[in-house]
């Protein structure tokens, strides 16, 4: 086919680099600019180089933090994805169950995040919170304020409460495509629940638990608000992840270089792993 | 392999049926014999999908009773019948090999792995991948993976009954042909019950030692390809068999007389016609000798298909079709006679015989 050259082609394409432009390079390279450069106010820039990024990479708190970051993103991840998929493949297919189904599951997601990170304060509360109440009552010792375990557990819980549905609803959605006669073959062939969903619903559910997993997995990492109303960081540092240490570096401390390079880091490090948790998972497709 | 009984079978879809319209299926009610290889054919719609999950077990009918071997299984599960399916579309396991796939129908029912895997050497040479053997099934192309469906239907050597719902469809021409005759030799050799649902008459009409044809929820006539050929018991069978369909003509009866529109035809025998009844003529255009002798028709057309010419002609205001070998000649004031053997007496669609 003839293609036709056409430079006003650009022309169509300019409000969206415009924008791209504004809301992410243009940000995007004043914190670059910060990163490499040391300021005392009044707009007096000293060029630091790469100092600052080796000041984050050899502290302790940076370390400490990512660990942290890894171990939340990981044991939500090991929760809320095979939940989910539990979840999904008992939901109703048909009749009036489905839409309460899904208006159910899709209420946690409607919740503003910090509106979420409050609910769970209040409700862990052991003066007042009918969870903490409760468990002071019936004798279980429970305080996500000086207990880091008893922290822990309350940011995961409600990581789960708030993020399962929506590993469900792409679940769902993914078990929904596949054509009944998958099933009734499945039957003829004397196919036990078990190889139902290791050889038919599993190997359909791959694409969209893909995202669902990368989904889960930025967003857990990147978590922020809900542990900084909840715990704000306690007990001690036990939940300070990355996200709330570049908080407090940038503007508690006013550190405003390194919390730049750290920035830069932490953005780095969301990509690099998004990127290897993408080629190793699409990798078996290609091997065929 | 099993013999089967279906007894008074009927199936509605929706709740609570009441007229005999709200039935997709009406009443059944036959004996399908041990080994026998039988074509459902029918045009879309007719019911033949519903039939054939009723006798996997895939659906329960809504009345009546199924027999496998005179034991009623008609509350048992598709696996509990034993029964062995292929549907129109491939159904194919993706992370599995072509070999696992094929396997699987064997291992699920614990069959000892050396006879599972003579089984599937078998199989897969039939359909021809041995060579993709170890390769994952996903990559396949349409008709591969329908050979796998097809495969895995035929992997099982103790069925009761092997069912399959227009198989071919997805498969090219060339190929249809080869598989198709390989499900025949496969059932010579073993003596398969066979149901296969198709509604195309060459397949059903190769196919098939016996033919039911169903025609809007209701089997109209069950019969060897040449029954349905030369006695379609309902003008349906007459028009669905056979290219181009029996000419099927109004007419009046009187004793062992017909009038067709002012022409006039002596039967060898007097239909006992019902009272009211709309009676029909049917001749198929095989059966029709056009000359200079008998009824003058006109003619419309002449198509040309190499060993034989269709013509299309008005005989007493009604279309015709007519066969003629492709020597024979068209006369200019062209006459047609119906071979008196050859005809069949409709009241009201269904076929009225001598003693009838």
């Amino acid at each position: 086919m003839q293609k036709t050259w056409n430079n006003k082609a650009w022309f169509m394409v300019l409000p969206v680099l415009v924008l791209v432009a504004f809301s992410a390079v243009i940000p995007l390279m004043t914190v670059v600019n910060y990163s490499v450069q040391d300021t005392f106010g009044n707009n007096e820039f000293f060029w630091a180089g790469t100092s600052w990024f080796t000041d984050v990479l050899q502290s302790d708190r940076f370390w400490d933090a990512l660990q942290r970051n890894l171990l939340f993103s990981g044991i939500i991840l090991a929760i809320e994805i095979p939940l989910g998929i539990l979840i999904a493949l008992n939901m109703p297919k048909k009749g009036l169950g489905v839409p309460v189904c899904l208006v159910l599951m899709a209420l946690p997601l409607l919740i503003p995040w910090n509106v979420v990170g409050t609910i769970w304060q209040v409700f862990g509360r052991v003066d007042i919170g009918l969870l903490g109440y409760t468990m002071a009552a019936l004798g279980i010792e429970y305080n996500y304020v000086n207990n880091v375990f008893d922290a822990w557990v309350t940011l995961i819980v409600m990581d789960i409460w708030h993020w399962t549905s929506l590993v469900v609803l792409l679940c769902y959605a993914g078990l929904a495509s596949i054509p009944d006669a998958y099933y009734q073959a499945a039957k003829i062939d004397g196919a036990s629940r078990w190889a139902v969903f290791r050889y038919i619903q599993l190997p359909k559910m791959k694409r969209v638990l893909l995202i669902a997993f990368l989904l889960r997995f930025m967003d857990s990492f990147m978590i922020y608000t809900e542990p900084f109303v909840i715990t704000g960081g306690g007990p001690g540092n036990a939940t300070t992840f990355l996200s709330i240490d570049l908080v407090k570096t940038a503007i508690g401390q006013f550190d405003l270089g390194p919390a730049a390079a750290l920035s830069l880091i932490y953005f780095l490090i969301i990509l690099l792993l998004s990127w290897i948790f993408y080629t190793v998972m699409t990798n078996s497709d290609a091997q065929n | 392999m099993a013999r089967i009984n279906l007894d008074h079978i009927r199936h509605a879809y929706g709740p609570n049926p009441k007229s005999p319209a709200d039935y997709s299926l009406k009443e059944v009610h036959h004996e399908w014999n041990d080994g026998g290889a039988y074509a459902l054919l029918g045009p879309s719609g007719c019911g033949k999908t519903t039939l054939l999950n009723i006798i996997s077990g895939l659906l329960q009918p809504s009345e009546g009773k199924i027999l496998f071997d005179g034991k009623d299984v008609t509350n048992l599960s598709t696996q509990d019948r034993n029964i062995a399916q292929v549907f129109q579309f491939p159904v194919i396991y993706d992370t599995m090999t072509v070999y696992d796939n094929l396997a699987f129908p064997l291992r699920n029912r614990k069959v000892a792995e050396p006879e599972v895997d003579r089984r599937v050497r078998e199989i897969i040479e039939m359909i021809g991948l041995s060579d993709w053997a170890k390769k994952k099934a996903q990559g396949l192309t349409a008709d591969q993976k329908q050979k796998i469906s097809l495969g895995r239907g035929l992997v099982r050597s103790d069925v009761s009954a092997i069912l399959f719902d227009e198989p071919l469809t997805v498969i090219d021409p060339h190929m249809k042909w080869v598989l198709r005759s390989q499900l025949k030799r496969l059932h010579k050799q073993f003596g398969f019950t066979m149901v296969y649902v198709t509604h195309d008459q060459t397949e059903a009409l190769t196919f098939a030692d016996k033919v039911v044809v169903m025609y809007d929820g209701e089997i109209v006539q069950i019969g060897t390809p040449a029954e349905l050929f030369e006695r379609p018991s309902h003008t349906f069978v007459g028009y669905f068999i056979g290219s181009p369909g029996m000419n099927v003509l109004p007419a009046r009866i009187d004793g062992s007389s017909v009038d067709l529109d002012g022409q006039k035809i002596a039967l060898s025998f007097a239909p006992k016609i019902p009272a009211g009844a709309k009676t029909e003529l049917g001749i198929r255009p095989e059966f029709i000798k056009l000359g200079r002798e008998g009824m003058p028709v006109t003619i419309s057309k002449v198509e040309d298909i190499g060993r034989q010419k269709i013509v299309r002609a008005q005989f007493a205001n009604r279309p015709m079709a007519i066969v003629v070998h492709e020597d024979g000649e068209i006369p200019s004031e062209p006459r047609v006679t119906f071979d008196p053997a050859a005809i069949n007496i409709y009241a009201d669609s269904w076929r009225v015989g001598a003693e009838g």
